[in-house]
């Protein structure tokens, strides 16, 4: 369950945002996941609610799925990951780390394999709501 | 905000020592000793963690003649158990395909990895790094709290002279500097002894050009052998295994 090491990872940095702003308990946590992660939405989903304890005990989260965006640097196409078709194992490689999309993924137009993630990544924290 | 950036240092809080070997300049055996340096921290029976982080050039995987990396899940990335420590290499996901990155999918990566990757306790982790001083040495000397680092160089003029400029950096970075290993070695010369004295570091050793070590190349039992790994023993021994904790 790597949905559980990133759900980790963001009530941490909630945790620190909400020390920061001096919150005592948050009521929203909003977050972007990138559809390049493929990340299992209800693992993170249940494993968020589980990690919830203290400040978090009435907190809900909204999480939103970005569609991921590719440019090629070199003929400037542009194209979406959902085009992409990719065997199980390349699929499960860029869901750990999605960077490795350029040992899989090629512009659909010139081939090349430089190409930039505009947006659809992976997991962000987009904000927190609470109360002091 | 990015939510791995908070939690890379939880992950490696039960890590005593993290120690980063670099250079200036690529071919200058940094792999080589990474790895070595991990076989033999690990058969003094220390807890030992390997980390390949030059993703696009990974080597460690062959040196350690590691065919295939399994990783487990559980909570995040549990690293594969191997030679008698932990072992982490992009090349569990890239596989045989080349990789190509630019310096922002190198830090990401490298953020995502550092995230998810599940260390445990271990005495000391050793980090296989890039050569230079782009984003994988920046983002590291940035994130992760009390990373130390172990200079490679050869006898080289060419190599010392980028050594020179990444031991500056780490120097004015306030990042703590082990020592500098002069590695293949092919004549007697105190110069590369001197430049490091001169800069007021300690100069850990030298390895002499070991003919043998290409057979050597994954099988860690001829690898520890060697002249070069006998020889990178005794410059460790110098000084910095004396503590296995953060100085």
């Amino acid at each position: 369950m790597h949905e559980w090491a990133l759900a980790e990872a963001v009530i941490s940095t909630a945790s620190q945002i909400a020390e920061k702003e001096g919150l005592n308990a948050i009521s929203e946590v909003k977050i972007k996941v990138g559809e390049l992660q493929q990340v299992e939405l209800d693992i993170f989903e249940f494993a968020l609610y589980q990690l919830k304890t203290g400040i978090f005990k009435d907190a809900k989260f909204a999480i939103e799925t970005v569609k991921a965006e590719l440019k090629c640097r070199v003929c400037g196409h542009e194209w979406s990951f959902s085009e992409a078709r990719l065997s199980g194992d390349s699929a499960e490689a860029i869901h750990f780390v999605p960077e490795t999309i350029h040992a899989y993924v090629k512009c659909s137009k010139c081939g090349s394999s430089d190409f930039e993630i505009v947006k659809g990544r992976g997991v962000w924290l987009e904000s927190i709501k609470g109360v002091k | 905000m990015d939510p791995r950036l908070t939690i890379i240092n939880e992950r490696l809080k039960q890590v005593q020592r993290i120690i980063a070997v670099s250079s200036g300049k690529g071919g200058v055996g940094k792999s080589l000793v990474a790895s070595t340096l991990a076989l033999i921290l690990a058969r003094k029976n220390y807890r030992v963690g390997l980390f390949d982080a030059d993703f696009t050039s990974p080597s460690t995987h062959a040196i350690l003649g590691v065919k295939e990396i399994q990783l487990k899940e559980e909570k995040g990335i549990i690293p594969m158990q191997v030679h008698g420590f932990k072992y982490m290499s992009i090349v569990a996901y890239s596989h045989e395909e080349a990789l190509p990155l630019r310096g922002v999918d190198v830090s990401n990566a490298l953020i995502e990895l550092f995230a998810v990757t599940r260390w445990g306790d271990l005495d000391f982790l050793i980090i296989d790094m890039p050569p230079g001083i782009s984003d994988a040495t920046l983002d590291l000397i940035k994130l992760v709290k009390g990373i130390e680092f172990l200079i490679v160089t050869t006898y080289s003029p060419l190599a010392f002279e980028t050594v020179k400029k990444l031991t500056k950096l780490l120097m004015e970075l306030k990042v703590p500097v082990i020592g500098v290993v002069e590695n293949m070695k092919m004549k007697e010369s105190p110069f590369i002894k001197e430049q490091v004295a001169a800069m007021g570091l300690p100069f850990l050793g030298e390895i002499p050009f070991d003919s043998k070590i290409e057979e050597a190349l994954g099988h860690v039992n001829v690898l520890m052998e060697t002249v070069f790994a006998r020889k990178l023993a005794e410059a460790i021994s110098s000084g910095f295994l004396l503590s296995p904790r953060r100085l």
